[in-house]
């Protein structure tokens, strides 16, 4: 097989995500892989978890003969490619590229940020300079932007609306047909303003070949055995029922759900063990004579309460998971203070079976 | 705002689309469409009834909502800015996108002001911008867990609506933090007698104050930005003592 795997690691908000993507980069070239992790998010969180100064693209070095490089996307960079690749000649791009709301445009367009990420994945997938891809998508709660911006950008190209957004410009009889979309059109934005869009969108359109043949081979690599997806969740109801839902969309778009992370979850070892009594108030004031010994008991059992009952929830939210998918990690509560081990305790439980 | 039911679900309502329901006494929810907020401005504001053959046209507005700057986000905010202007509730709140989109959201009406030369959609924003720069009328709660990265992103998310937008930071709310566990228990754990006695005990109670140490190490950070900062304890189940809590910080 050429070119490298790909893991695209998927899950709402604040369940780690980003930390998960660089544990699973972490683990694969502590097994001698050569690894890159691709970050969506346009902070620079990954190259914090993992200690990587400054610059978009980072290398960090790894015990166990393997490479972890780390990088940022750049969608601006991203699109002054795409353009200059597609367009028909050097005019054309350069008329694109100076059009005063192409870089408007492209900031917001069809989710230009996940049609690139996945252009760079396309890009790597016939490279020879990595054994694994690890792409860390933005927070996803309904469904998934990212994978869908390929379909999006072809339908966009093949569809009606590009035509009727440049309509007037090639035909005055079609003008005519598309007058009430003008008319209201007209009146929202302005006509200059249109005009400016719809200039832009000719020239655009003048790309659409080269645009919609990338956006299909994206679309065949990303259901292709070398694309795996690993969900990230919490264990708490809400975050299950996301992850849930995530999975079934996932494999409603034909990917394969290679894995599910179970992070932050509240296990039996966090739990005081159920024969364990405690000492009496006599006992403890006894012992230790400075202490409300009641009090301080009763807060202790507190405790010990309340880490079962979320043991208890967690253990019904990781079930939930394993239901929908066979491999499911789960990643322990840190239990000391400190950064970095977070990343550790996730790398610790991701590596292989 | 992100089309999905969370909101909804939370208050154990089915599902809720752009017109209002009421999920609980006084207390309704809609979810934002901004096709349908574009429909109701141009029938509002441009007198334009409603087109019967809604087809071709309809998609053709979501794609100028779509491809034209600020104007998907305008929409989306000038629907949430009509609704407080126009007295319909006394609180409007707002389940923002994720927090790499809101700044251009709240941003929205200058974008507009910047890229629109004229027309009624730029004579639109400044009563947006009188609402949203108004901290007597609008402000902002960010919400984040006691983690570094999640920390990290909230101190750049405060400065960068206060570098893009004019709107108010009012709270920051930091979710799932463990309980402050209380001296005489940490006295209790940390004693060689006790811990002997009561080894499993000890143990969770000294990894729950360790965990709390390292959340108190990380959101430091929040503490220094001006902003007031509502700490919420880790999920318990009881998610209407949670409620009452969060609810209780902002009267």
């Amino acid at each position: 097989m050429s070119g490298p795997r790909f893991v695209i690691v998927c899950g709402s908000g604040g369940v780690g995500k980003t930390t998960t993507s660089a544990a699973i980069g972490l683990r694969a070239a502590r097994g001698g892989e050569r690894v890159l992790v691709v970050t969506v998010d346009p902070a620079r969180r990954l190259a914090q978890v993992l200690g990587i100064d400054g610059g978009d693209t980072g290398t960090v070095a790894v015990e166990g003969g393997g490479s972890l490089t780390v990088t940022m996307l750049d969608t601006k960079a991203g699109w002054d490619s795409l353009i200059r690749r597609h367009a028909r000649d050097a005019a054309t791009a350069e008329r694109v590229l100076r059009n005063p709301l192409y870089h408007n445009i492209t900031a917001r367009f069809v989710n230009s940020h996940d049609y690139i990420a996945m252009e760079k994945v396309n890009e790597l997938a016939s490279s020879g300079l990595y054994d694994l891809v690890v792409v860390d998508t933005p927070p996803s709660r309904n469904g998934l932007d990212l994978l869908a911006a390929p379909q999006r950008m072809r339908e966009f190209f093949g569809g009606r609306l590009l035509r009727w957004l440049t309509f007037p410009y090639r035909n005055r009889v079609a003008a005519l047909a598309a007058k009430p979309f003008l008319m209201v059109a007209d009146r929202l934005l302005g006509a200059q303003f249109l005009g400016d869009i719809a200039e832009f969108f000719v020239l655009l359109q003048s790309m659409e070949p080269g645009f919609v043949r990338r956006a299909e081979e994206v679309e065949s690599l990303l259901g292709s055995e070398r694309v795996t997806c690993v969900v990230v969740a919490s264990a708490e109801r809400g975050s299950v029922e996301e992850a849930v839902f995530l999975i079934d969309r996932l494999r409603s778009r034909g990917m394969h759900v290679s894995m599910a992370v179970m992070n932050r979850t509240v296990g039996a070892a966090d739990v005081p063990a159920a024969g364990e009594t405690l000492p009496s108030p006599d006992e403890v004031r006894l012992r230790l004579p400075g202490i409300d010994a009641s009090a301080a008991l009763a807060e202790v059992a507190l405790i010990g309460a309340r880490l079962g009952d979320t043991a208890a929830r967690h253990s019904i939210g990781v079930d939930a998971v394993r239901a929908v998918v066979d491999d499911v990690r789960v990643v322990p509560l840190v239990r000391t203070r400190g950064a970095g081990d977070p990343l550790e305790a996730i790398a610790g439980q991701v590596g292989p079976r | 705002m992100d089309g999905s039911d969370a909101v909804a679900r939370a208050f154990g309502s089915g599902p809720v689309g752009y017109d209002p329901a009421e999920v609980s006494p006084g207390l309704w929810a809609m979810t934002m469409r901004t096709d349908r907020s574009l429909q109701e401005y141009v029938r509002i504001h441009l007198r334009i009834p409603l087109l019967p053959d809604l087809g071709a046209l309809a998609s053709t507005f979501d794609f100028v909502a779509d491809a034209a700057p600020g104007v998907k986000e305008v929409l989306g905010v000038g629907k949430v800015c009509w609704e407080v202007r126009e007295r319909h509730y006394d609180l409007v709140i707002v389940d923002a996108e994720a927090s790499g989109h809101i700044v251009a959201q709240i941003a929205s009406p200058r974008t507009i002001n910047s890229l629109v030369p004229r027309g009624p959609l730029r004579d639109q924003t400044a009563w947006m911008l009188a609402i949203l720069d108004d901290p007597e009328q609008c402000g902002v709660v960010v919400v984040t867990t006691a983690e570094e990265l999640p920390v990290t992103e909230t101190v750049e998310l405060v400065a960068r609506l206060r570098d893009g937008t004019r709107t108010d930071v009012a709270r920051i709310v930091v979710n799932g933090m463990e309980p402050a566990v209380p001296d005489g228990a940490l006295a209790l754990a940390g004693d060689p007698w006790f811990a002997a006695a009561a080894p499993s005990h000890a143990a969770s109670v000294l990894a729950t104050a360790g965990r709390r140490a390292g959340q108190a190490d990380v959101t430091a950070a929040l503490h220094g930005l001006g902003v007031p900062v509502t700490e919420l304890p880790a999920a318990s189940g009881d998610e209407a003592a949670v409620t009452e809590l969060l609810a209780g910080s902002f009267t």
